[in-house]
């Protein structure tokens, strides 16, 4: 029923215009696999490829072993979802979800039996009868859903599902989704640019920059151990220091440009001493210290989250990447020995054990065990 | 200060709309049904105008014939209408949009050209029946049901095109998509869901197909000749002025307009439980079509696109020919045009006139009354708003005819003047560009406006210096659009017009009459040239590369 799907090597040209150059990634039966990317990293192109949507100029796309690539759209056995929803305007709520069964001939009583089931895992049994425009946004999305996933497709693919939705909505269909995904136990393929909403319904995430997979890997690595610059500052903020790295004892650390050495315990067999790195800290992972003892910076500005309180930093230019937009401390209120104030000129420590380096191009970590492909 | 002034402008328009619809529509409409009823003799109340239609064959078969000849003219409408949509939408068709020019051209062409060319072409002695008689075949008879349904769908098609062309458009390639998505393809695809979409547009564009069919006055008379129809049946009784047949006519007309209004009434319901909206944000892709399906395609719609303007075609080839009588003769001239510029000039500046008057006054009419049934709603303003809808169901010749009953005396009398035309001309094409205001203005926010208030401006200095500045674009482009359906206009005219108040479209048709082809054909090709050059103008102003009317 559900499949695996092998990505081999595929490229998608429009005329001269290459969008994606040469792609490969697997995708594991029964997961929850996210594309997440900037707009116009050619995540939805990826999708509508699988879907049989838009052509394939190179390369193959597999479900099980089977190749696909000449298989029409209408007969690849997909449940897809759509940024507009697509529901048909001239048929009933009923009479949507029915649609891909009566063309697939299944006879009626098990047609009822499994619109019925369908309707009631998505919670719309009681607009069965209604006409599309008279529902909500959040209530389209569930059509949308009960009906691609009703024709039991070998594949579910998904495009910015939850992006014509309000805030609130949104988390609450995240969950809705997550929880009929998992009861049907469906392979998935979803698209989104929602970085929030990747890391908290993926089983893995393929973060896309420019046509290519920067890192695929798990929400709890992508954030914690990025492969390269771009996923570090993609999902969530991170902080990008110039450093070097040197031998301190009988191990390795990293040398600020203001000095400050900081031992490292999980760099790769790759980091030698003299190289030249970025070493990326997360906001949360600063503490305060005494004077001498760290990275000495001055505050810019101050704003008030309620857990958080956020902290701009202002450092000597020589000490940073250039081209951030900003250097930010996140203080956690629970933890906070003192409330910093703007002009106040403190000095913090980045936490050796959460902190990544990345060779000086950004391209690739320098920490121990990190792969592109996970 | 400001504030009574706006009100008491907005008072004055809402009585203005009210005396202009009251006056020239319900009240005409009310002698039409009284007068119906009475004996015009004694003025007692009486049903024998009815009872004389209903017990003479010669009569009740004038309605089963326009019933007849109207359905079959929609239905082939719909379906030539809607293949040559759906397949200008989805395929590459070459000369794409010279076959869309085309389309409307023949759409806004004067109504009974088609009919009296069709004539010249296959008629008796027409071009084509002598050329085949000299071959020894016979011209299958172009008079009667076949004429009038040959002429009425070559007309009225595109009505349907550019309704459903519009609707493909607003169909989301997602819907497209996800019928695939679910395993449906081809044939099934177009069954199953774009024809279900496109299905309310559909009977929208065949209301007004039916709508325009049986009314049409021209064709008929023409091309008709035993085949009676009721435009034709009310026009001769009536003209015919011996005792009661006035009150007959007026009989007859409120037969029709009971039709026509039920009609109205069943597509609105129809409609109404089948309407939903439609937004796309990607609209279909455009295939190329391949090997014998491309060239049958092509072929098909390059046919009727050629049947369509043959007519016109057909028209200016003849106004410069050289005629005796009512004969074409060898060699080509001006001739007929100089007789147009010595004897008829009054019909083409009356023409002119009359239709710029009338769209200067429904564009003043239909921007502030659909102001007001739009930002100012009130039990009055929908009052207003019902009352626009009538003009849709009553026929031409029917106005016509009311509005003569109507003036037809002291203290009111119009009968014989340019006034009345140009009444019957806003009255009929009001409507068209209230509805089409209306929808300009609730596409503006209202927030536009309280910002103009909220600067200074007074409300009725916003409506003219923000308001009426944004919907004019739209407006005008309207208008241009009904300028063109006003100067071709025929059936209500032609029971209005006096010697000195005759158009361009009657003179065709009193020419036509007379059989002085020569000048009819030049008359004609004027119209032609006019509504061509009136259609250049409409896409320069709206920017658009279709019409909707």
């Amino acid at each position: 029923m559900s499949v695996a799907i092998q990505v081999d090597e595929v490229i998608k040209r429009y005329g001269d215009l290459t969008i994606i150059p040469h792609l490969t990634e697997q995708i594991k039966n029964g997961e929850f696999f996210t594309l997440l990317g900037p707009s116009g990293c050619g995540k939805t192109t990826l999708l509508r490829m699988i879907a049989g949507f838009n052509s394939i100029e190179g390369g193959t796309i597999r479900f099980n072993d089977k190749v696909i690539n000449d298989i029409p759209a209408h007969q690849r056995n997909i449940g897809m979802v759509f940024q507009s929803y697509a529901i048909f305007p001239h048929l009933t709520v009923r009479q949507n979800v029915e649609y891909g069964l009566k063309l697939r001939h299944v006879p009626k009583d098990e047609m009822k039996k499994r619109v019925d089931a369908i309707l009631d895992v998505v919670q719309i049994t009681e607009y069965q009868d209604r006409l599309p425009e008279r529902l909500s946004g959040g209530q389209q999305q569930r059509v949308a859903l009960a009906r691609a996933i009703v024709i039991h497709p070998s594949v579910l693919l998904m495009d910015e599902p939850l992006s014509n939705l309000d805030a609130k909505l949104r988390v609450e269909m995240r969950a809705a989704i997550r929880e009929v995904q998992k009861q049907v136990g469906i392979t998935t393929v979803y698209v989104t640019h929602d970085q929030e909403e990747a890391l908290s319904i993926s089983d893995r995430i393929a973060v896309m920059k420019k046509g290519e997979i920067q890192q695929t890997a798990r929400p709890h690595t992508v954030y914690t151990r990025p492969y390269n610059v771009f996923v570090s500052t993609f999902i969530g903020h991170s902080n990008l220091f110039r450093a070097r790295i040197a031998r301190k004892g009988g191990g390795l650390a990293v040398v600020f440009a203001d000095g400050y050495t900081m031992a490292m315990e999980n760099l790769s067999a790759e980091a030698q001493e003299g190289m030249e790195a970025i070493v990326s800290v997360r906001p949360e992972e600063f503490s305060i210290r005494a004077a001498g003892d760290g990275l000495a910076c001055k505050i810019h500005t101050k704003v008030f989250l309620g857990k958080y309180i956020n902290y701009g930093l202002a450092f000597e230019a020589s000490m940073l990447v250039p081209g951030q937009p900003s250097i930010e401390y996140s203080q956690d209120l629970g933890h906070a020995e003192r409330i910093l104030d703007v002009d106040e000129t403190v000095t913090l420590r980045p936490n050796a054990a959460k902190a990544n380096v990345f060779s000086a191009d950004g391209s690739h970590s320098l920490m121990e065990g990190v792969v592109r492909h996970e | 200060m400001n504030r009574t002034f706006h009100w008491d402008f907005w008072a004055g328009i809402t009585a203005l709309s009210i005396i202009v619809f009251g006056l020239f529509l319900i009240y005409p409409l009310f002698s039409l049904f009284v007068s119906a009823f009475q004996d015009p003799n004694t003025g007692e109340w009486t049903l024998s105008h009815f009872a004389h239609f209903f017990e003479r064959k010669y009569y009740y078969q004038s309605m089963i014939n326009s019933f007849s000849v109207t359905a079959c003219v929609t239905l082939l409408a719909c379906i030539i209408g809607t293949a040559v949509a759906y397949f200008m939408t989805l395929y590459r068709i070459k000369f794409k949009p010279l076959v869309e020019v085309c389309i409307v051209i023949s759409l806004l062409s004067p109504p009974f050209i088609g009919a009296y060319s069709w004539i010249l072409i296959g008629g008796r002695s027409g071009m084509l029946t002598r050329f085949l008689a000299d071959y020894g075949i016979s011209f299958p008879s172009i008079y009667g049901f076949a004429g009038i349904l040959l002429v009425l769908t070559l007309k009225l098609y595109p009505f349907i095109y550019l309704y459903v062309a519009g609707a493909m458009k607003n169909i989301d390639s997602a819907l497209i998509e996800a019928a695939e998505s679910l395993g449906c393809s081809g044939f099934r695809k177009v069954v199953t869901i774009i024809i279900p979409l496109i299905t309310p547009t559909i009977l929208a564009g065949a209301l007004m197909v039916f709508m325009n069919a049986m009314a049409d006055f021209g064709t008929p008379m023409l091309i008709g000749e035993g085949f009676n129809v009721m435009p034709v049946m009310i026009y001769s009784e009536f003209i015919n002025e011996v005792g009661d047949q006035a009150n007959f006519a007026a009989a007859m007309a409120a037969i029709m307009v009971l039709i026509t209004s039920s009609i109205f009434m069943v597509q609105k319901y129809i409609v109404n439980r089948k309407s939903f909206t439609m937004s796309s944000l990607r609209p279909m892709q455009v295939h190329a079509l391949h090997g014998v399906k491309c060239v049958v395609v092509h072929a098909g719609i390059y046919l009727l696109v050629a049947l369509s303007m043959v007519p016109q075609l057909v028209v200016i080839y003849t106004s410069f020919q050289n005629t005796n009588g009512s004969v074409f003769i060898d060699g080509y001239s001006l001739e007929s045009y100089r007789t147009i510029f010595s004897n008829l000039w009054n019909a083409v500046s009356n023409t002119y006139l009359f239709s710029t008057i009338a769209m200067a006054m429904i564009i003043f009419l239909g921007m502030t009354v659909a102001y007001l049934t739009t930002r100012k709603k009130s039990w009055l303003t929908d009052v207003i708003d019902t009352l626009s809808m009538f003009p849709y169901i009553i026929p031409g010749s029917v106005l016509g005819i009311t509005l003569l009953l109507a003036f037809n005396e002291e203290p009111m009398l119009l009968s014989g003047t340019a006034i009345i035309i140009i009444i019957s001309l806003v009255i009929r094409r009001l409507p068209y560009t209230l509805r089409s205001s209306s929808a300009i203005l609730y596409q503006l926010s209202p927030s536009m406006e309280e910002a103009s208030i909220s600067l200074g401006a007074s409300p009725l200095k916003t409506f003219f210096k923000i308001t009426a500045v944004m919907m004019l674009p739209g407006v005008m482009s309207g208008a241009i659009l009904s300028w063109i359906t006003a100067i071709n206009e025929l059936s209500s005219s032609v029971i209005l017009f006096t010697g000195d108040t005759k158009t361009m479209s009657v003179a065709i048709y009193t020419e036509v009459i007379r059989a002085s082809y020569g000048t009819a054909a030049a008359l004609s090709t004027i119209l032609t040239v006019t509504t061509i050059a009136a259609m250049v103008i409409f896409f320069k102003v709206s920017g658009r590369r279709d019409v909707t009317l």
